[in-house]
């Protein structure tokens, strides 16, 4: 494994400059989505689930909604926009005779996924704000934990894009990791209905810490597992963004 | 970075070496055993059909693809050791078109320049500049979908130009260029010769590299066949004219009768016969006309003219 250096930062920019010339089809998705979401199922359907604990549905409903949209910002942007970039426009290879390395666009790749989830993050707070729906000041610190679950999912999401023989590969990837996940790692409804040993196991699938981190500081509820969370999410950002290092440089330079 | 550089190299003046360059991938030997000296300011062609090995030889010499064995020096510094040192002083044009799609056209330029490093200002001069000398000036917002091929192919050139390199290396620059476009491409990459930039060309047109290069390796099977300015090798390899029969099936066999019988060297190639006779008495009587000896006989005389798949 090769290091990256601070040349990632000239990637990043050029998906940050991309991403802003394009503003307004890749942004509006991601704030209207969310934003149907809480409507749909906090409050029409949370009307017919009651409260949860001494909560409404939709302050149940709202954190974990961050949680996932954040994963989703970071996921998309590091398999289909990465690969687009990759494979069909040839940008690295442009790219790769310039002084950057492959590890430079690797963690350029992994920190502008970071940056949507950060900005997601920002974002759906924001509307949950709007909404009156946030308790906690303690929430003000959710966007870092969108960037760092950010940093996780990109790293993962590019893992899976440095070794896919082609695109519609990626359907496996949402289908059978990333949609799951949404359903059951605690986004819609706590986990405590469920037997021990699924509520163990479901603390595998990285969305369940970053859902459980998000909902304790947007309730400004502090428990010591939430410092388990933190634990997690770092552990699978540092080991997926070690290996993509590798594999990237795999796939780019033979 | 960080290490004491001590980069030079005094053995010798090439500005690019290569010593047994070799690469490999799984039972295919893409580039055997290659040793090339390439002189500053020169511009250098590397001729050979297609997986003769020559985009293999560049893409090791731009860093993008490790070498199996053997060592590259550019510009006084082992690639291995400085790689981000040495590309930041090459140009490089790839034959795919991999200019940025969700950039404009001056975006393109200038988000090239920010990986180099080069500030702001000078940047946007020089990809003013640039866009002016490649007659883009008036595409400078176009998206890049709106563009032409030769007006693409004329931005990558300019990208590659945007670092004010050394060296540039072109794979193909003028492949799929209209007549006009390519004359084009061949006069800017004339006038960057002579301002001392030093190119490693890589070609399959024998009519571009004997107008632009001044020496030429001839490249098969990965190996080197043989390097010289195009003059020399026509004149090594060649009489100075080649007869040409254009011939129909039912005197075909009357001709090769009558060539072997002066013991005449020929090749028969799609439906011609080429005789390469030693003087013109030789080819007294016979039909057909007589033409220069160019680098393309060579070539076909030393990679053979059967298809490569």
């Amino acid at each position: 494994m090769r290091p990256f250096s601070w040349r990632f930062f000239r990637l990043w920019q050029r998906d940050r400059d991309v991403f802003f010339r394009l503003w307004r089809s890749e942004g509006a998705g991601a704030i209207i989505e969310p934003i149907l979401i809480l409507l749909a199922f906090g409050m029409g359907m949370g009307a017919f689930v009651g409260n949860i604990g001494d909560q409404r549905y939709i302050e149940f409903l709202a954190p974990g909604i961050i949680a996932a949209y954040a994963m989703f910002a970071a996921s998309f942007e590091c398999t289909y926009g990465s690969y687009f970039r990759m494979e069909h426009h040839y940008t690295f290879d442009a790219i790769l005779a310039t002084p950057l390395n492959v590890e430079d666009i690797t963690a350029g790749e992994i920190f502008w996924g970071a940056t949507r989830a950060f900005m997601t993050g920002c974002i759906i707070l924001a509307i949950a704000a709007a909404f009156q729906l946030v308790p906690s000041f303690w929430a003000l610190l959710i966007p870092l934990v969108a960037a760092l679950s950010g940093l996780m999912f990109a790293s993962i999401a590019l893992f899976f894009t440095s070794i896919v023989p082609s695109i519609y590969t990626f359907n496996f990837f949402f289908t059978l990791f990333i949609t799951p996940m949404f359903l059951l790692s605690g986004v819609f409804f706590p986990l405590d209905r469920f037997p021990e040993i699924v509520q163990t196991l479901s603390w595998i699938a990285p969305l369940t810490p970053v859902a459980y981190l998000t909902r304790g500081l947007f309730q400004g509820e502090f428990q010591p597992n939430m410092l388990l969370a933190l634990g997690i999410m770092v552990a699978w950002a540092v080991v997926f963004f070690s290996i993509t290092l590798v594999t990237m440089r795999r796939r780019l330079t033979k | 970075m960080g290490e004491s550089p001590e980069p030079f190299d005094y053995v010798t003046m090439a500005i690019i070496r290569t010593i047994n360059l070799t690469k490999k991938f799984r039972d295919l030997v893409a580039v055997d055993d290659v040793s090339l000296e390439i002189e500053e300011g020169e511009c250098f062609g590397l001729l050979g059909p297609n997986g003769a090995g020559k985009t293999s030889i560049i893409r090791m010499i731009t860093a993008v693809s490790p070498p199996t064995r053997g060592e590259i020096w550019v510009d006084g510094r082992e690639l291995k050791k400085y790689p981000r040192e040495v590309k930041a002083i090459l140009g490089v044009i790839p034959q795919i078109d991999n200019l940025d799609e969700d950039l404009t056209v001056i975006q393109n330029l200038l988000t090239f320049a920010r990986y180099f490093a080069i500030p702001k200002e000078v940047a946007y001069q020089r990809s003013v500049e640039i866009l002016h000398s490649m007659a883009l000036k008036e595409k400078r917002d176009s998206r890049i979908d709106e563009l032409s091929g030769g007006m693409k192919r004329r931005l990558i050139i300019g990208r590659g130009l945007v670092n004010a390199p050394k060296i540039i290396i072109l794979d193909e620059p003028s492949i799929g260029l209209d007549p006009q476009a390519r004359h084009m491409v061949w006069q800017t990459l004339r006038e960057l010769r002579n301002q001392g930039i030093t190119q490693l060309l890589c070609t399959q047109n024998m009519q571009e590299a004997a107008r632009l290069c001044n020496r030429v390796a001839i490249i098969n099977r990965g190996r080197i066949i043989d390097i010289d300015t195009p003059q020399a090798l026509v004149s090594r390899y060649m009489s100075t004219q080649v007869w040409e029969i254009d011939v129909t099936s039912d005197e075909r066999d009357s001709i090769i009768r009558e060539l072997e019988s002066r013991q005449l060297e020929f090749e028969e190639f799609a439906g011609i016969i080429h005789v390469f006779p030693k003087d013109d008495s030789q080819v007294e009587g016979l039909p057909g006309a007589a033409r220069a000896a160019t680098l393309e006989d060579v070539f076909f005389k030393l990679t053979g003219r059967s298809l490569v798949e």
